[in-house]
């Protein structure tokens, strides 16, 4: 099977504290530290568990400036096959729309069978898979949880719906899937197996080599535009407690006993 | 003239989802005099009851009855939603595992825009909609401008937008069903899994102490058990717990896990992303330890502890052990 995984380079939140630029123009961004979005690092273990199951091949794209390159090397040492980056100055603040049409027009150079994403990333859209397989008219399937290769035409996929219940379908391939957290665990890259897939070399793909008007991608081609960022007033929020360990401890169990919470 | 808003509303049981309300909320934030119109897909007495309950809210609501609807597959509402709205139609969807389905791509099929997950709307200047969202699970949030010349799809998220309880529509139920077209899709709806029940229902205690990320190592859930033993609590915990296998599923609280009714809700290094927060119902006294000052948890709780939780919980417990 031929798989295509989608990737994305943001900011860690599990490692850095996000804070909003004074001016309002972007989050402070100076000593984020970046890795793979999460959800898309389970969407590439389980292509690389499909692949050693039942063969075929997992490359790895992303969107992005040059340092996105760096995402898709770590992808590679997990074990992708092959990786590729689509950048181009003209791809530059498109909106979930413009993404997927540049990632639809690399899709389309290929033969995949499989496309997956992760369910969401950093900005919490959860839309590029969506309308990617929308434009290609390919059929979809959202915050997938498990998949079960049936044959070479279909696949079995298992949707997380609310509640922790899952919704069991049958899926015409060739189609995409989000991926949701959970699925698989996925391995350990160490710095050796990152310098494994140092030299090799990554191909960078532009608007011109993938026969995209510039027009439709970018900020021009987008309908949907970011204005600023800003940190909302949420009103007073929780009361801190504040003083030594004691002190705060011992204020903290008188809450918890008036509220009871210690029985 | 403004363009026609309409909401998709899920239901189960013969009973219309939470958002149904939340919805028009949402939609007379973006014309504040506008008809709106509700569209339910199913079959059977339980859309009837759907459509009843819907109508005194609704200025109209157009159903689609088809045996093919019965569950609510995202890819054959998709194709039959192309089908019966009008051009530029701005179309409503609550921010759920079937809005997320469905919705992004209805939106390449209409050529409209496409807003995720709104947690406000600012209204519409000429043909340009100002939505808030938030990124970064809550921690910035950002104005959104959407061209909504040729129409909108917007994912709301659920309990951001009140409920219009004003129940003065008296509307009509406009039968749509032979417009729907061809409901046959590549995606075939097999079956829905249970959850499995876990060792303990945390559904069933008063004082849950919930474990997040925080906790950074599977040793240190023992910190939280210890807790949760000196006072008489469950222990539950967030979704990167139970990705991790850390706990089992049937401990997590949120919208893809257990949805909870405690009194006090302790929770150790838990950011408080609305995922997780949809699951906690009924008002409970929260109590929030997480290192991170910025955590979106303390715009949430009652009380705030800013302490690395692997130091704070063991001397907490301590204390509480001395009585």
């Amino acid at each position: 099977m031929e798989i295509l995984v989608c990737v994305k380079r943001v900011p860690d939140t599990a490692e850095n504290e996000i804070e909003v630029k004074s001016d309002g123009t972007d989050i402070e961004r100076d000593d984020l530290v970046y890795s793979v979005n999460e959800w898309d690092n389970y969407a590439v273990e389980e292509a690389i568990q499909i692949r050693d199951k039942i063969g075929g091949s997992v490359t790895v794209v992303t969107v992005g400036d040059e340092e996105s390159e760096e995402v898709v090397r770590r992808e590679m040492a997990m074990g992708a096959d092959k990786g590729v980056l689509l950048s181009d100055e003209a791809f530059d603040g498109s909106d979930g729309k413009g993404l997927a049409t540049i990632l639809k027009a690399e899709i389309e150079k290929g033969n995949y069978d499989l496309v997956l994403t992760g369910a969401m990333a950093d900005d919490g859209a959860a839309q590029v898979g969506g309308m990617l397989a929308a434009m290609l008219d390919w059929p979809y399937a959202s915050v997938v949880n498990t998949i079960e290769v049936l044959d070479d035409k279909k696949i079995k996929v298992g949707r997380e719906i609310e509640g922790g219940n899952q919704e069991m379908n049958e899926i015409d391939l060739p189609c995409v899937l989000s991926i949701q957290t959970g699925i698989n665990e996925p391995r350990y890259v160490g710095i050796r197996g990152i310098r494994k897939v140092a030299a090799i070399e990554i191909p960078v793909h532009g608007a011109a080599d993938l026969g995209i008007s510039s027009e439709s991608v970018g900020r021009g081609g987008a309908k949907v535009k970011r204005v600023d960022y800003f940190v909302p007033d949420l009103g007073e929020g929780a009361e801190i407690l504040e003083g030594s360990m004691d002190e705060i401890t011992e204020k903290l169990i008188e809450l918890l006993k008036a509220k009871g919470g210690i029985k | 003239m403004a363009q026609q808003l309409f909401a998709y509303i899920g239901h189960k049981n013969g009973i219309a989802d939470d958002p149904a309300l939340e919805l028009i909320t949402a939609a007379k934030k973006i014309y504040a005099d506008a008809a709106i119109t509700a569209i339910i897909t199913g079959s059977g007495a339980d859309l009837a009851a759907v459509g009843n309950e819907l109508a005194s809210s609704y200025a109209e609501v157009w159903k689609v009855e088809n045996e093919a609807c019965a569950y609510p597959n995202g890819e054959v509402i998709r194709s039959l939603l192309v089908n019966i709205l009008p051009p530029d139609a701005i179309i409503l969807f609550a921010h759920d595992t079937f809005g997320m389905d469905l919705a992004p791509g209805l939106s390449i099929k209409l050529d409209s825009a496409f807003v995720s997950d709104a947690v406000d709307i600012k209204g519409v200047d000429g043909t340009t909609l100002t939505v808030i969202r938030q990124e970064y699970s809550g921690m910035a949030s950002t104005h959104v401008h959407a061209d909504i010349s040729n129409g909108a799809v917007i994912t709301c998220r659920p309990g951001s937008f009140q409920p219009d309880e004003s129940k003065s529509a008296n509307g009509q139920i406009v039968d749509k069903s032979a417009a729907a077209g061809d409901l046959s899709a590549k995606r075939r709806f097999l079956e829905v899994v249970e959850a499995e029940a876990g060792d303990v229902d945390i559904t069933k205690s008063d004082v849950l102490v919930s474990v997040g990320r925080g906790v950074e190592d599977q040793e240190n859930i023992e910190i939280a058990e210890e807790l949760a033993d000196a006072i008489g609590a469950v222990v539950s915990c967030s979704r990167p717990i139970v990705d991790a296998k850390w706990l089992e599923k049937a401990r997590q609280v949120g919208t893809s896990g257990k949805t909870v009714k405690p009194k006090v809700y302790i929770a150790l290094g838990i950011s408080g992303s609305f995922q997780h927060m949809g699951g906690l119902k009924g008002s409970p006294f929260i109590v929030a330890v997480n290192k991170n000052p910025k955590a979106p948890i303390f715009q949430l709780a009652d009380v705030g502890v800013v302490q690395d939780l692997l130091e704070f919980v063991p001397a907490l417990t301590e204390k509480i052990k001395e009585g």
